[in-house]
């Protein structure tokens, strides 16, 4: 864009300078061509400005939950209010329930309920209390109920909310690594093409035809990237804005770079993979009952077991067992409900001198036997088969009779494995993270279809499997949110803290995803991804309209002096003047025509790399040198119809 | 074009397609650390002679020690080569009794051979004595194409090693491309050459009595084995001043073959070597079809222009000599190898930075001559100069990764190496150094009075000489349109700047890159990676080519060549 401005300056100096020798034909072109490259430089500084735009409404909603708060801070026994801008490191304020928390800060009195919706707009509350891994608390949020007591942990102006808010604003915006390595292939380029229209100057007199000054810084600004150099840093802006639209906080550019970049990605079982509790998904009966004897029992067993669990199996027993059967009917004064206790290992319920009982295969099985029963060998043969393919078996007893087994399973979430299958297609390693053990860890992994999984994970297994990662090439991206996940968050490139993680795990990663919703590293990946397209396809369009311009500028210049050079104006533009300024228009409207598309992304389909080169290939590659030949011939017959001579 | 031209062509495509992967073979085993480790005898005295010489053949260097050793070698060899040819008049086979040639001469032409540009401003026979010729002008075209060997061996050394500070020694590289593929090769192509008829002699000068009662003086001299290694070692600076056209060094089509087969093969072998080394034998294949359908192109457009032009329009231009009993007799050619072999001669020499001729190219439809010149603005790389063309087209291949690897949604790789901003830099250096010396210097060129009073012809036809001569130096060509008088203090000064920027200012950025990615860690391949060992690969490829030499060189192709073939049209 430098460029621009000094060739557009350099132009019109010369222009004015050689006013009077030339004629008003000549007079008209010249000030037309300079309005439109001034133009040029108005809708590049526009598409930037657009951008912002976009990213300041964005800020301005998150802004608003910050203006002019009052804390309340703790100075021994006295409390003094103060604005919170002077708050420091290390003070300590009391927020009670109305009031909105001045700061960035970790609860370390006290438990409230708070309303996080300034930020997340989640309209629901959630916990915050002191200790634990729900500690941490975002300054602009408002509590609700009861009273804390909240330690500053970022100096104002630094906390996360206004990091946020300066980089969807573009203000503080650094470039990213592949940018620079972008900029510097576009100045090499802009120097060449430069070089290229000043040296032609020289054997332009030596052709006796030589070239005024504004056809030259025409030529010169319609050959430069100018459309990809105005465009670069909108897309970059709104790459970060489709992150916060997924509610996800970047801390930088380079971040959502990165993601598109991740080989491995670290995904924790619970709450990605799977639902996050195990559900009943059959029922064995022993040989001596029925499927129906069994539902029945189970669910007797589990009315009172408020648990995941416990109401999974009432649910997968109503499908099975009639309603009026059903133990409503029973009175509920007879009811004794028995219960799990980690001595018993077992729950259940006492009604009307029959014990109904479910729980682990062995702590089952031996109050059977003390009740002067026995059990099958086919119902203990279950439980180990189950044991051994990673489910969870429970063992259901009526006194001295065994009745059969609930299976309880962990449930892979239903689309994920063709999630999983997508990212592999795009050659991204998926890794589950688990605290189960290997046999029950390796069986959820198969049906997920993850390309591995560490079981038993430990936050240090976790950190020696990226650095391991890492050493053999690859980006890794994980989500996490305690407090022992935030060495591993800073070592991963892409470190998505939940935002109802701790504090420190936050400091430690570069993403925060306000949702807290594991499953969105996987939309993180492919807005890292969406940028890098959208980024490539426009330097390819860029560079591939030149071939147009070419053959609209170079015979318009020369034509006048070799006749022959005729056959090159293949366009058939109808003269000099129109065809400069039909190349010279089309270079600024292409600039507005493609803002749209550098905002929203080029749109990104996950299938092999190889589908998606051919298609961006072909439309902004093969695109990219048949559009400007339509539209350049087309401005020309609008130049030609207005009367441009 | 005439069915005998191609089938000569498709039996030259043949041939190298069945030899250019035995020798990539053979030239990765002459680098590669295994064989180099090895206990054989040769490679024992060549330890022992490196030991004298007082190198450690066992240690490595990284791209800056690479990169001073070559450099202080060649400037040796220049400082060598000067001295040389300014006092050839006191030293021995001298019978001509030639003079001590003059110092921006000695310069232009030292920095020349040194290059393995071998532009001549200068009749050979006539200005060097065989000595100069000898011990210095034959030893720089085997050693400046060793030059060009190593730093295409270390290139690819930093492509495919992994975390290595190291690319390979220069001293051992530049040993081995000498003795172990240059000088053997050039002893067979030279004993072809003397069987069919190329003198070798050290006779000199025999003067005899014409016929006709004259007198003429015949020199003589060292030309087969010459000969061997300007084709080889893609040099072109011929013996004597007709070039490829002179009986001597060209009798008759066998050797015309040879000399274009000679021209050929190292360059298009080198991407089989490349492959080796990567591990990955589609990935060499890749290159060496770009090369191929580069110069195949080439060839055929160049075929195309040289037998359809309009005669009547040649005749006009007064470019055809006569037409007797309805032959034409076109200007510049020799019929003992006529005009078909000099299209494929023309396309081979100005694509492998050799620049020998076989016929005037100033003499050829001004549209063919605007191809040769394409040909040298793609940075001599289809299939290039020996070393040159390869890592020349590596340069390209990555940065035809990083704008269209961009597409894919990853940082752009290159067998799994990230291009990222310090590759991209030294990437942009290169492409941009070569092409920024040439433009600079033909527009000052084309404004200085002293130079422009050298031109031949007016109009366009002298701007395609001018720019002509500055192309072929600065991509370390050589060949000549022809037409400009170059031997002048002007032309012979910044001819040498642009050889030497053509040369140093490539392998520099060249070698850095090398080291940049030596010391990467690569990335894991996958289905996610860019592919470059697919036929689409390819075509982005050329199209990346095309398109930067295009956009860097259109506007003055259409003022030189084209204009003059337009105008010749008409």
């Amino acid at each position: 864009m430098f460029v621009v401005e000094i060739g557009t300056a350099f132009a019109t100096i010369d222009f004015l300078a050689t006013l009077d020798k030339q004629s008003s034909t000549d007079i008209i072109f010249a000030i037309s061509v300079l309005i439109w490259l001034f133009f040029t430089l108005v809708f590049a500084n526009f598409s930037e400005v657009v951008a912002e735009r976009r990213g300041r409404a964005q800020a301005a909603s998150l802004r608003s939950a910050r203006t002019s708060l009052v804390a309340r801070v703790i100075n021994g026994d006295t409390i003094t209010e103060v604005p919170a801008e002077t708050l420091q490191v290390g003070d300590r304020c009391r927020v009670s329930a109305g009031e909105v928390i001045p700061c960035d800060g970790e609860v370390i009195e006290g438990i409230a309920s708070v309303d996080e919706s300034a930020i997340t707009g989640e309209s629901a509350p959630v916990i915050r209390e002191a200790g634990g891994d729900r500690s941490s608390v975002t300054g602009g949020t408002k509590v609700l109920s009861d009273e804390i007591v909240v330690i500053v942990t970022q100096e104002p102006g630094k906390s996360f909310l206004e990091k946020m808010i300066s980089l969807v604003e573009g203000a503080n915006r650094q470039k990213t690594p592949n940018e620079v390595a972008l900029n510097i292939l576009l100045s090499g380029l802009s120097i060449i093409l430069l070089l290229s229209v000043a040296t032609l100057q020289p054997f332009a007199i030596f052709s006796h035809s030589p070239q005024g000054i504004v056809v030259l810084v025409a030529l010169l600004v319609c050959l430069i990237p100018t459309t990809i150099g105005a465009l670069l840093s909108a897309i970059g802006i709104a790459g970060i804005d489709r992150l916060v639209k997924q509610n996800v906080l970047a801390t930088s550019g380079r971040a959502v770079e990165a993601a598109g970049d991740c080989n491995t990605l670290l995904l924790d079982k619970t709450g990605t993979i799977t639902y996050g509790n195990r559900q009943a998904v059959a029922f064995y009966p022993s040989s001596s009952s029925t499927e129906r004897e069994l539902a029945l029992a189970a669910r007797l067993a589990s009315l009172a077991d408020q648990t995941p669990e416990g109401r999974s199996i009432v649910e997968l027993s109503e499908s099975l067992i009639d309603k009026d059967q059903s133990a409503t009917n029973i009175d509920p004064s007879e009811w004794i409900s028995i219960p799990f206790s980690a001595n018993t290992r077992m729950s259940g319920v006492d009604i009307g001198g029959s014990s109904y009982r479910k729980g682990a295969g062995d702590a089952v099985a031996s109050w059977v036997v003390q009740n002067g029963g026995s059990i099958d060998q086919g119902s203990l043969d279950r439980v180990s088969e189950i044991a051994s393919n990673g489910g969870t078996p429970l063992l259901v007893a009526q006194d001295d009779r065994c009745l059969g087994v609930v299976y309880l399973k962990d449930v892979v979430k239903k689309d994920i494995a063709a999630r999983f299958a997508t990212m592999r297609a795009l050659g991204i390693r998926t890794v589950m993270v688990t605290g189960d053990n290997p046999v029950t860890a390796a069986v959820i992994a198969k049906e997920a279809g993850v390309d591995d999984f560490i079981a038993q994970a430990t936050p240090e297994d976790k950190l020696s499997y990226i650095r391991a990662e890492q050493r053999s090439g690859s980006l890794v991206a994980m989500t996490g949110d305690g407090t022992n996940d935030a060495p591993a968050l800073a070592q991963a490139d892409v470190g998505v803290a939940m935002n109802s993680g701790t504090q420190a795990a936050k400091e430690a990663g570069n993403m925060v995803d306000l949702d807290s919703n594991p499953t969105k590293l996987l939309e993180i990946v492919e807005i890292g991804k969406q940028l890098l397209i959208t980024r490539g396809s426009l330097t390819t369009f860029s560079i591939a309209n030149d071939i147009a311009k070419y053959f609209a500028i170079i015979p318009a210049m020369f034509q006048k002096v070799f006749p022959a050079l005729k056959p090159l104006n293949i366009m058939h533009l109808t003269n000099a003047h129109t065809a400069i300024l039909a190349a010279v228009i089309f270079n600024a409207l292409i600039i507005v025509a493609l803002i749209p598309l550098a905002l929203r992304g080029v749109k990104f389909r996950a299938t092999s790399s190889s589908s998606i080169l051919r298609r961006n290939l072909s439309i902004y590659g093969i695109g990219g040198v048949v559009l400007p030949f339509i539209a350049i011939k087309a401005i020309d017959v609008v130049l030609t119809l207005i009367g441009v001579k | 074009m005439t069915t005998s031209a191609l089938a000569g062509l498709a039996i030259l495509i043949l041939t190298l397609v069945v030899t250019a992967p035995l020798l990539g073979r053979y030239i990765y085993r002459v680098y590669s650390d295994e064989h180099q480790s090895r206990e054989t005898k040769l490679n024992k005295v060549e330890r022992r002679l490196l030991t004298w010489l007082g190198v450690d053949p066992n240690s490595e260097q990284t791209w800056k020690a690479y990169a001073i050793s070559l450099i202080a070698f060649s400037m040796v060899s220049v400082l060598f080569l000067y001295l040389l040819q300014r006092v050839q008049n006191h030293l021995p086979l001298n019978p001509s009794h030639l003079t001590s040639v003059s110092p921006a001469l000695a310069i232009n032409t030292a920095i020349s051979f040194v290059t393995n540009t071998n532009w001549q401003n200068y009749a050979g026979e006539s200005t060097m004595t065989a000595l100069t010729q000898t011990i210095g002008l034959a030893v720089q075209n085997f050693v400046s194409a060793a030059v060009g060997l190593s730093v295409a061996v270390a290139l690819t050394r930093g492509i495919t090693r992994h975390r290595s500070g190291t690319i390979g020694n220069f001293w051992v590289d530049l040993l081995r491309s000498t003795t172990r593929i240059l000088i053997p090769m050039s002893a067979l192509v030279a004993i072809a050459m003397v069987s069919q008829g190329v003198i070798d002699n050290l006779t000199l000068t025999k003067c005899i009595s014409t016929i006709s009662g004259g007198h003429q003086c015949i020199p003589g001299g060292l030309v087969a084995s010459q000969e061997a290694i300007k084709e080889l070692g893609t040099n072109g600076g011929g013996y004597f001043n007709a070039n490829s056209i002179h009986p001597f060094e060209n009798p008759n089509y066998i050797t015309n073959f040879i000399e274009i087969y000679a021209i050929l093969i190292i360059p298009f072998s080198l991407p089989f070597a490349f492959g080796k080394f990567a591990g990955r034998r589609r990935e060499g294949i890749t290159i060496f079809v770009v090369m191929m359908l580069m110069w195949a192109t080439s060839s055929l457009l160049l075929l195309h222009f040289e037998t359809s032009t309009n005669q009547t329009s040649l005749i006009k231009a007064d470019k055809i000599v006569s037409i007797s009993g309805g032959k034409v007799l076109p200007e510049g050619q020799d019929l003992r190898i006529s005009t078909p072999s000099c299209a494929i001669f023309a396309a081979s020499t100005t694509s492998t930075s050799t620049g020998a001729v076989n016929c005037a190219l100033d003499s050829l439809d001004p549209a063919a001559s605007g191809v040769a010149l394409f040909d040298m603005m793609l940075g001599e790389v289809s299939p290039g100069g020996v070393g040159s063309g390869l890592y020349g087209i590596l340069i390209f291949a990555i940065l035809a990764v990083f704008v269209s690897g961009l597409m894919i949604g990853r940082t752009p790789e290159y067998l799994g190496k990230k291009i990222q901003g310090a590759e991209m830099k030294l990437i942009t250096i290169y492409l941009l150094i070569s092409p920024a010396a040439i433009m600079i210097l033909s527009a000052i060129a084309v404004m200085v009075k002293t130079s422009k009073g050298a031109i031949g012809n007016p109009g366009p036809q002298g701007l395609s000489e001018i720019i002509y001569s500055f192309v072929s130096t600065g991509n370390n060509n050589g060949s000549a349109l022809g037409g400009l008088s170059s031997n002048t203090d002007f032309y012979n000064i910044t001819q040498a700047i642009n050889m030497v920027i053509g040369r140093f200012g490539l392998m520099i950025p060249a070698l850095a890159l090398a080291g940049a990615l030596a010391a990467k860690q690569p990335v894991p391949q996958g289905t996610g990676t860019f592919s470059t060992d697919k036929p689409l690969f390819a075509s982005i490829l050329i199209a990346t080519i095309v398109l930067v030499v295009g956009l860097t060189y259109f506007p003055v192709l259409s003022l030189g060549p084209i204009v003059a073939h337009l105008n010749l049209a008409r």
